[in-house]
């Protein structure tokens, strides 16, 4: 069990920079999630962690001690693969104690560990086997149990679920926070699904093209938003974004249709700024035609999801407005609905720079 | 569900046929049911008349001491030319699958010897090992040690194995980088962070997952050592000095061509026949019981 440091960390394709200088301090046994588009550059990032790929700036330390030079076996660390890399000559049972035979571990204690793996992963049935006669789900729980046998300092997972089907991923998930939580291992992990992020996470890091958008719990970055980047990329359907104005008196936020939305508070000094206003579909909720600050909308397609109701609708301006809805639907296509948003559910955005308004 | 190409034509499948047929025929079973019947006849000196001998053939061949040392020659040649060209294949191809500068050109410099006839190849030898005019043989003796290949039997088929190997290396190059290639990288990183070291990786993952392209090799390097290293082995040493370089394919000629001795070269080919079709069927017998197809 170990701290897992990251500073100023920048890497290097040539002329390319995939990752910018991140920072980040990841806790003894915190559950760290790297979420990103693709080719943000999180695979590059927990790669340098691992010892796969080299550092180009800044330094990396693993338990207080720094690893920039130190090979893969000797950072102390386990990695699962998306394509879950097993060794596919080696049985089940061979696959996990193959790490730990090299480290010299008595055979007896082999024994014991991988059983008790295999027991907390159900695997015991299937030690003899080859990875070819396994599933997709059980291969994955292989690669798992690879990594815990070693009791390594931490775990390394770059989207180890990516390959499994829907149900089987989110059954896979819940163990994953199972087995975290039981071993209590510093973890890092990559994902693309925000989903994953939300549940798995202590602290989620957000990156755009090798840049730390935002780093918080998984309730911070989604009611506070660092960036337009992370307010559109955590949340589903996405957040909604107007383009607005202040007004003069610093009260209200001015949208081109007309409307006018009361700030929490007052900011005389931002009088007149333009901003990005973003209002989360699930903010939005019907409203009197009449409601002062309200949104008319057109509605042009309605997704019902069972649970609730995605309603596409268009401002007069001729705007995309998303609201969700719980329950099943009470609109229809065509229809014209007032939607109005919940007190505290708006976020003020730079209007160019795109970062948060306080 | 299958899919049947089918032709309007009856004849067209049996006419796209034919060529591949009359080449087995006329340049495989033709001979090899010639060198049966010849070996199991007696032919006069002037090819005129022939005569039905039984096994006469065989148990002369088999009893000549001679046979025996060829037979001897020919066991270690070829163990050492497969041991010899599937090792340096290797070691290359390990080579130029890592990271290294300049791997494209190293690659296409290792897989010309292939193309080059087994006479040219011999006289680019010579050229190297000739103890008169050759680079490396007129070192050797500038240092003081007496190299000469033409008197001396054992440098002989040390360099005919030399030469016989170095012909197979590019062969083998190419499927054992290819089978390389094939190993996922992931794989070799997943076994570097659970702490082997690249020896280790090397005999734990590497070669186990090779074990499909290095039978394959197997087989087809020892029929080549059998078979068709007598281009090189003409060329270089005519079997000599002595018998020192003479293995049991360079005999057949030497005693059906050069002593015009028909049926006993037949019944040569015949036994060498036997002796790969026998190798050849206990390895896939008995090592590829050890091989791991994924
Ligand atoms: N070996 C390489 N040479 C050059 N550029 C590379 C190399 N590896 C990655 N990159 C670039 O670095 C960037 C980050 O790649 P990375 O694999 O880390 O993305 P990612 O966030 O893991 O994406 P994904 O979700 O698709 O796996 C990409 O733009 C990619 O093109
Ligand atoms: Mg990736």
């Amino acid at each position: 069990m170990a701290t897992v440091e990251i500073r100023n960390v920048r890497k290097s394709y040539g002329p390319v920079e995939a990752i910018k200088g991140i920072d980040i301090a990841i806790q003894d046994g915190e559950f760290l999630v790297l979420l990103g588009p693709s080719g943000c550059g999180k695979s590059t990032l927990l790669r340098m962690v691992a010892g796969l790929e080299g550092i180009t700036g800044g330094e990396i330390a693993i338990g207080g001690r720094v690893v920039n030079e130190l090979d893969p076996k000797d950072r102390d660390i386990a990695m699962v693969f998306q394509n879950y890399a097993l060794y596919p000559h080696m049985t089940v049972f061979d696959n996990m104690a193959y790490g730990l035979k090299i480290r010299g571990i008595p055979k007896a204690e082999i024994r014991a560990r991988v059983d008790k793996a295999a027991e907390i992963l159900e695997l015991g049935r299937f030690l003899d086997r080859r990875p070819s006669q396994l599933s997709g789900g059980q291969r994955q729980r292989v690669a798992m149990g690879r990594a815990i046998v070693r009791e390594p300092a931490a775990f390394l997972f770059d989207e180890p679920l990516s390959n499994l089907d829907a149900k089987l991923r989110t059954q896979m998930r819940v163990e994953i926070k199972r087995l975290q939580d039981r071993l209590g291992i510093t973890s890092l992990y990559v994902t693309h699904d925000q989903v994953e992020a939300m549940t798995l996470a202590d602290r989620i890091l957000v990156m755009n093209h090798g840049v730390a958008e935002q780093i918080g719990t998984p309730l911070e970055v989604y009611q506070r938003p660092a960036s337009l980047f992370v307010a559109g990329f955590i949340g589903s359907p996405p957040m909604n974004v107007l383009d607005g104005r202040i007004d003069d008196r610093g009260e209200a936020v001015l949208v081109p249709g007309g409307q006018r939305l009361l700030l929490p508070q007052s900011r005389p000094t931002d009088a007149g700024r333009p901003v990005k206003l973003g209002i989360r579909p699930e903010h939005l909720a019907a409203a009197a035609a009449d409601f002062p600050g309200g949104f008319s909308i057109e509605i042009e397609l309605v997704e019902a999801l069972g649970a609730d109701t995605v309603v596409y609708g268009r401002l007069p301006d001729g705007e995309a407005l998303l609201v969700r809805m719980a329950g099943i639907p009470t609109v229809r296509e065509r229809d014209r609905l007032t939607v109005a948003p919940q007190d505290g559910a708006l976020h003020l955005f730079d209007a160019v720079t795109g970062r948060r308004v306080e | 569900m299958q899919r049947r190409v089918t032709f309007d034509n009856r004849l067209l499948p049996y006419l796209l046929l034919a060529p591949q047929v009359a080449v087995t025929l006329v340049f495989f079973i033709w001979p090899a049911a010639n060198a049966i019947w010849q070996s199991v006849h007696l032919q006069d000196a002037f090819g005129l008349r022939s005569e039905f001998v039984w096994f006469e053939n065989f148990t002369h061949v088999l009893g000549d001491p001679n046979y025996l040392d060829t037979l001897k020659v020919t066991v270690v040649f070829s163990i050492a030319v497969t041991v010899l060209a599937m090792g340096v294949a290797l070691l290359l191809a390990v080579l130029a699958d890592s990271k290294i500068k300049g791997a494209r050109a190293y690659k296409t410099l290792l897989i010309w010897p292939y193309a080059l006839a087994p006479a040219v190849a011999a006289v680019l030898w010579i050229f190297i090992f000739n103890p008169d005019i050759g680079s490396f043989g007129k070192g050797l003796r500038a240092l003081g040690y007496d190299w000469d290949y033409r008197l001396n039997g054992g440098q002989a088929l040390v360099m005919v194995i030399l030469a016989a190997s170095w012909k197979q290396v590019s062969y083998n190059f190419i499927f054992f980088l290819a089978g390389l290639q094939a190993i996922p990288r992931s794989v070799m990183e997943a076994a570097g962070i659970d702490g082997a070291g690249p020896v280790r990786r090397f005999w734990t993952i590497t070669f186990p997952l090779l074990s499909p392209t290095t039978f394959f090799l197997l087989v087809v390097d020892v029929v080549y050592a059998f078979f068709e290293t007598f281009g090189t082995i003409h060329a270089l040493t005519q079997g000599g000095p002595g018998k020192a370089t003479e293995t049991l394919i360079f005999r057949v000629y030497q005693d059906g061509v050069v002593n015009n001795d028909l049926g006993g070269s037949s019944a040569q080919s015949v036994i060498l026949m036997v002796i790969v079709i026998a190798l050849t069927a206990v390895q896939f017998r008995f090592v590829e019981r050890k091989v791991h197809y994924s």
